[in-house]
């Protein structure tokens, strides 16, 4: 697959993913009819709210993720090769703009962009990053990263995670309605009540899982294609094939600055490394061995 | 009568299309060419720009080194001015010379300790990348655009309509491998 083939698959999944959220939407606006007793209200009610939350993360997301994991906008003279080099970086991809470069204060070996297209974008490393890799694996890295923001991958992850936000929100609204409408002073809607205990701890049960497969089906084969188009612009796969060795060594994941909902944005899996991979974890990991993206980059 | 009539307006419309999305997809790829080049002559003026600035942080600590900071004096008008083989060789000469600045600079303790020589070094090797990856950008796509306008039968549209192969901004070989150079 290649980058115009893979930048027109994201346009579908764009498309598929919105879709979910609409029918999301739609069906919390349903039962916030049922509730109410009037379908149109809770339809109407849901769609301006769901719109709103759509909005606010589309647009704002980006910023939510970089204060969430603690960034800061990296500036010169202390980043000026770190800046250069992604600058660099940019011009070589054909980007309209080189991307904005954040800093994470950590000894851990991590990286990820973000953004809702190549004219939105930046890219994060931690301090670990810049004093455990050379130059030329650091430029590995973001070439990697800048391949991400090419390819509209940013974008669909962006989605992704204001996905897994919605499941996460609509489950606790549901869970919680039903707590407090159960203390007692609604006699008529017995029947409801059960419908939300129902769909609430259904979505309870299901959002984790829901938000796992959407970043499991988005973001393993990606990975590797994104190691192949990185490798294209720095012309020199073994760049980041020794920077995937050095994280993969690292004893240091990046465990408080990363959360379910970003985990499929770092470089590499930012929990702690387990050593016995079992196949529930290989299941369900939202990227692929690290090994195995060593062995195709040194095959190129 | 009239379904042949038809048939042949469907079929003149099509062709249409079809020349008007190959003129449209030559101008593109010809517009990322242009594109690219404005690229690399950001990066050479910017290169420009920066050379006065660390030809006097070293004028006062090199004084037997005067050779090699004339030449990138000189070199340095070419790289704004001039035809793109020109531009290409002065890139090239003070690619050259700026590393033997920067090999000369560590026999002076003074200036290594210079911030601001320090920092003028961290940008002049930036730009020296910058440089490159803007060239192998714009080599891309001059190969992608002679591509286009060979192969058939887009050849036949691109010469009919003029459209002319480009040259690559031409490089010497160990020049990228130069530029990975840690100073």
């Amino acid at each position: 697959m290649g980058i115009y083939e893979e930048i027109s698959g994201n346009r579908t999944k764009t498309i598929l993913l919105i879709s979910v959220f609409l029918g999301f939407v739609v069906v919390l606006g349903l039962i916030i009819g049922l509730v109410y007793g009037n379908q149109y209200f809770g339809l109407i009610l849901a769609l301006i709210v769901g719109t709103i939350y759509f909005l606010i993360s589309y647009y704002a997301g980006s910023s939510m993720i970089l204060s969430m994991s603690g960034a800061k906008e990296a500036a010169k003279p202390a980043y000026t090769a770190l800046i250069n080099t992604v600058e660099g970086l940019a011009i070589a991809a054909g980007l309209p703009k080189p991307p904005k470069v954040y800093v994470i204060d950590d000894s851990a070996l991590n990286a990820f962009a973000t953004g809702r297209n190549p004219e939105h974008a930046s890219i994060t490393v931690t301090t670990g990053m810049l004093q455990k890799l050379n130059k030329l694996e650091l430029e590995g890295v973001l070439a990697h990263e800048m391949s991400h923001i090419k390819n509209y991958d940013i974008r669909v992850m962006m989605l992704a995670s204001v996905l897994v936000g919605l499941t996460v929100l609509l489950s606790d609204f549901l869970l919680r309605s039903f707590l407090w409408g159960g203390k007692g002073d609604r006699k008529d809607s017995n029947q409801v009540t059960l419908i939300l205990i129902i769909v609430g701890i259904a979505l309870a049960v299901l959002s984790p899982l829901i938000g796992q497969l959407i970043q499991l089906s988005i973001s393993r084969k990606r990975e590797y294609l994104a190691d192949a188009s990185g490798a294209l612009l720095t012309r020199y796969p073994k760049g980041l094939a020794d920077a995937l060795r050095k994280i993969k060594g690292d004893p240091d994941p990046l465990v408080d600055k990363a959360n379910k909902a970003t985990a499929h944005l770092f470089i590499s899996m930012p929990f702690r490394h387990d050593h016995k991979e079992s196949f529930m974890q290989r299941m369900f990991a939202t990227h692929p061995p690290i090994e195995e993206r060593i062995k195709r980059l040194e095959g190129m | 009568m009239a379904s042949t009539m038809w048939i042949t307006v469907i079929i003149a419309a099509i062709v249409v299309l079809f020349i008007i999305y190959i003129y449209n997809s030559l101008i593109r790829l010809r517009m990322r060419v242009n594109n690219a080049w404005s690229q690399i002559d950001v990066q050479l003026k910017r290169r420009y720009d920066l050379i006065p600035n660390l030809v006097s942080a070293v004028k006062g600590y090199m004084k037997h080194e005067k050779g090699v900071l004339e030449e990138v004096t000189k070199a340095r008008t070419s790289l704004i001015t001039g035809s793109m083989a020109t531009k290409a060789k002065a890139s090239n000469q003070i690619t050259e010379a700026l590393k033997s600045i920067f090999a000369v600079a560590e026999n002076y303790p003074q200036l290594k300790a210079n911030e601001n020589f320090l920092q003028l070094q961290e940008e002049l090797s930036g730009t020296e990348s910058k440089i490159s990856y803007a060239r192998q950008f714009y080599n891309d796509s001059v190969m992608a655009f002679n591509e286009a306008i060979q192969v058939f039968p887009k050849n036949i549209f691109a010469r009919l309509f003029g459209f002319e192969q480009k040259d690559f901004f031409k490089a010497e070989e160990t020049e990228k491998k130069n530029v990975k150079v840690e100073f």
